[in-house]
């Protein structure tokens, strides 16, 4: 039966009316086939407009409208709403969009304006006649979140999701949460102490009950959809059994392997079993299995294997034939705090890093600021021990390099940078702190001011130009730069350098993306919907972004992130179930061959063979109603509902001009 | 049609995360372009199916136009991909029998590129005018 057909075309004030002859368009429309009324009004989405709108499809029993006005960005929501209150289903009305891409564009041609407008009239009615009612889907939402990353962005959302009642799983890839932040000493703009803070957190999260650990783990495979993710966790061994140990710290000293200990950025030297940390968290050791000599001998036949640490523990809390494990957690929502590296200090060789001991990074430095780092938190020397009096601190390495390195900005670099040169100026009385800078990029509350006294309490030498190169000479470093603002050359000869490197997602962030099918920007970063009115949700529903994974951040940020997301889970978890948008794909299921294609060119993984029929099936609450599918389906089996091939093509029609030509 | 100026007829298929809101964004910065453009929106410049591409041709259009988000951009990950690889496979097709591809364009505009938007319709409106009307039209009828 043909639809009967509404046609309402709006003035916008002057906006549309200037440019588009209203009455004529309404005169045009009416002589459209199937249509029963036409009418235009002043402002179409006012009160009284939508009451008209309402009044007509009740007068005339309407099943088919359409609104020609702004952008369906704008107004779509508002009038399927006011259909669907007078009982028409709001998927039977479509906007014309005559303003955006009408009469705002076409301003000095009111003939030609007029005439597209009737024109985009015609071809959005074409679609209407051919339009279902619809119903939104419904999708079942587990009320647990898994968080990918222990670091200060995770540690935060998961307490605040704990708190309010959900269970959350953090994972992380090392023995320890805290990440990044347990390198750190102190913070900008107010020194504080970050041992202290994060410590603090860390009891937090495990003395919750509703957070569980998952340490030395990572993301096997992941699969399901938003409301209903399985995140399949694999656990390396840790070796050591916690409900055994009790610390004593045997193991440590019998292990005969001795390799440079990352924590402390080589700073130090660790066995391969070892504290990995020195906060209380991490009290029980660790056993590395790539680094112990138990297993590199089991690959050698006949090699006496090294039993040494399980051998000497008094209660018998070493067990080296412990074996991975798998698990799997259901959860309805995802946080990525996967958080970042910083850039390799090989990669400028220009610096010296890696050959020249006292070329040391910020993480390293911050290492030696740290009370309970391996200095004890005295600045010295890695090569002698001695106190450096002359310290280079270099910003931007490897970031605002577009042609070599990072085009991006690192953002925490030049805060932190002047951190740890006042603290390192605090602890040295008669040192000097040269800072090598671009620019000095202090914006936000108390950073300009910190920076200031920097330079006037602790005599920080700024110096703006980039570093060329370090060398070595005698028992001192010779740094060739220059000064920009005084066009001169310089050289300093310092004791130590230190290089503010770029921050870069951490290593792995590529892969693990793909398995959590999270779109990455060109340097991998996890990219956000849209940054700015979506910043923390990824390209995946149910899958929330926090911290440094997403883009170089301090902690104030990573924290405001981190919460929230957060708070984005807890909106999602405020409703029983999910409400999904019907528009996605649909198979005709005595045209489908079963050939798979749809299932390969899915971004989503929404296209599943169903092994029974050989028939491949829309799973309803993953379909993201993107098309994909669509236009490589050889046999036209799948069409995307309410936009059908039929549809487009009685629309192509109509704007391709022939009819308009004879 | 009037004999006095040919106006091309162009069928936009533009896709809603990037080029449709571009055109939007077009409108609300009164950038001005020819009027011969009726645009269509899609979900995905994925979602393109040359099946429309070749009908808008035969039903008559000059140029079809089909915009989408820049490669990296794509709200569905990688349907621009998808799209560009189609549109190539079709030029293709097209030059072997010998039909004109610039009858078909495929262009990146994003959200924020009105103005790109407005200058893209303008320089294909003027290189349809220089290419004339599309012989297609007056050749077949399906």
């Amino acid at each position: 039966m043909e639809k009967k057909l509404g046609v309402f075309i709006c003035w916008c004030g002057s906006n549309i009316a200037s440019s588009v002859d209203v009455d004529k368009a309404v005169a045009e429309a009416k002589k459209l086939d199937g249509v029963v009324h036409a009418e235009n009004y002043m402002y179409m989405c006012s009160d009284p407009g939508q009451q008209k709108v309402k009044d007509t499809i009740s007068e005339k029993g309407l099943d088919g409208v359409v609104v020609a006005c702004c952008s369906p960005r704008m107004h779509e929501n508002t009038f399927r709403k006011a259909a669907g209150s007078v009982g028409l289903n709001s998927y039977l009305l479509e906007i014309a969009n005559i303003r955006e891409q009408c009469s705002w564009v076409h301003q000095n041609n009111k003939p030609l304006a007029t005439a597209k407008a009737v024109s985009i009239i015609e071809g959005t009615l074409d679609k209407v006649k051919e339009n279902l009612p619809l119903e939104t889907i419904t999708i079942d939402l587990t009320k647990r979140v898994c968080v990918v990353g222990g670091g200060i962005a995770g540690i935060m959302s998961a307490l605040d999701l704990a708190n309010a009642g959900y269970e959350v799983a953090i994972i992380e890839k090392e023995p320890a949460i805290g990440g990044h932040m347990a390198q750190i000493s102190q913070t900008f703009p107010f020194f504080q102490n970050v041992p202290q803070l994060l410590q603090k957190k860390i009891e937090e999260v495990n003395a919750n009950p509703r957070i569980k650990l998952y340490l030395n783990s990572e993301v096997d495979v992941l699969e399901g959809y938003v409301g209903n993710f399985n995140v399949t966790i694999r656990t390396q061994p840790a070796f050591v059994d916690p409900a055994k140990c009790t610390a004593c710290g045997k193991c440590l000293e019998v292990c005969p392997v001795s390799v440079a200990d990352e924590f402390n950025r080589g700073l130090s030297r660790r066995g391969a079993i070892f504290r990995y940390n020195q906060t209380e968290a991490a009290r029980i050791p660790v056993l590395m299995q790539s680094d112990c000599l138990y297993f590199s001998a089991a690959e050698v036949a006949d090699a006496t294997s090294c039993r040494a640490c399980a051998d000497i523990c008094p209660e018998q809390a070493i067990d080296l034939d412990s074996i991975r494990t798998l698990n799997d957690e259901f959860v309805g929502a995802i946080v990525m705090a996967t958080g970042y590296d910083l850039y390799s200090p090989l990669k400028m060789p220009e610096y010296g890093a890696g050959q020249l001991p006292d070329v040391i990074d910020a993480l390293a430095f911050e290492r030696l600021l740290d009370p309970s780092g391996p200095t004890g938190g005295q600045v010295v020397r890695p090569s002698d021990g001695r106190v450096p009096k002359h310290v280079v601190f270099i910003q931007c390495v490897g970031s605002r390099d577009p042609e070599r390195h990072k085009a991006y900005c690192s953002r925490a670099c030049c805060m932190y940078t002047a951190k740890q040169a006042r603290l390192y100026r605090q602890q040295v009385k008669d040192g000097t702190a040269y800072i090598s800078y671009m620019d000095i990029r202090s914006d936000s509350r108390g950073f300009e001011e910190f920076v200031q006294q920097g330079m006037e309490q602790e005599n920080l030498v700024y110096i703006r130009g980039r570093v060329a190169k370090v060398i070595a000479e005698g028992d001192y470093l010779r740094v060739f730069t220059a000064d920009t603002l005084s066009s001169r050359q310089m050289e300093i000869e310092a004791d130590l350098v230190v290089l503010a490197m770029a921050m870069e997602p951490k290593a792995g962030t590529r892969e693990l993306a793909k398995k959590m099918n999270v779109t990455i920007d060109g340097d991998a970063f996890l990219s956000e919907t849209h940054i700015k009115l979506y910043p923390v949700e990824s390209s995946t529903k149910g899958v929330y972004l926090a911290g440094c994974g997403q883009s170089p951040k301090d902690i104030t940020d990573t924290v405001s992130q981190a919460l929230a997301t957060a708070g984005k889970i807890q909106l999602m978890f405020s409703n029983e179930t999910l409400i999904a948008d019907p528009l996605i794909a649909e198979v005709k299921s005595d045209v489908c061959s079963g050939c798979g294609i749809c299932i390969e060119i899915c971004p989503y993984g929404a296209r599943l063979m169903n092994n029974f029929t050989r028939i491949s099936d829309v799973n309803q609450a993953v379909c993201q109603g993107c098309g994909a599918c669509i236009a490589a389906c050889p046999n036209k089996a799948c069409e995307l509902i309410n936009s059908t091939s039929r549809q487009f093509i009685r629309m192509i029609g109509d704007f391709a001009g022939k009819a308009e030509a004879v | 049609m009037s004999d006095s100026k040919f106006e091309p007829r162009i069928v936009g298929f533009l896709c809603h995360w990037c080029t449709y809101t571009g055109a939007d964004l077009a409108g609300t910065t009164r950038q001005q372009y020819p009027a011969g453009i009726r645009i269509i929106h899609l979900m995905c410049s994925g979602a393109i199916d040359v099946v429309y591409v070749l009908k808008s041709l035969l039903d008559g259009a000059d140029g079809v136009l089909i915009g989408g988000c820049h490669p990296g951009d794509c709200h569905y990950q990688t349907g621009n991909l998808k799209a560009r690889r189609r549109i190539a496979l079709l030029r293709s097709v097209m030059e072997t029998l010998g039909l004109d591809q610039e009858r078909v364009w495929l262009r990146w505009i994003s959200a924020s590129e009105g103005r790109l938007f407005a200058q893209t319709v303008r320089e294909y409106d003027g290189a349809l005018q220089s290419r004339g009307q599309n012989p297609l039209a007056d050749e077949w009828d399906l």
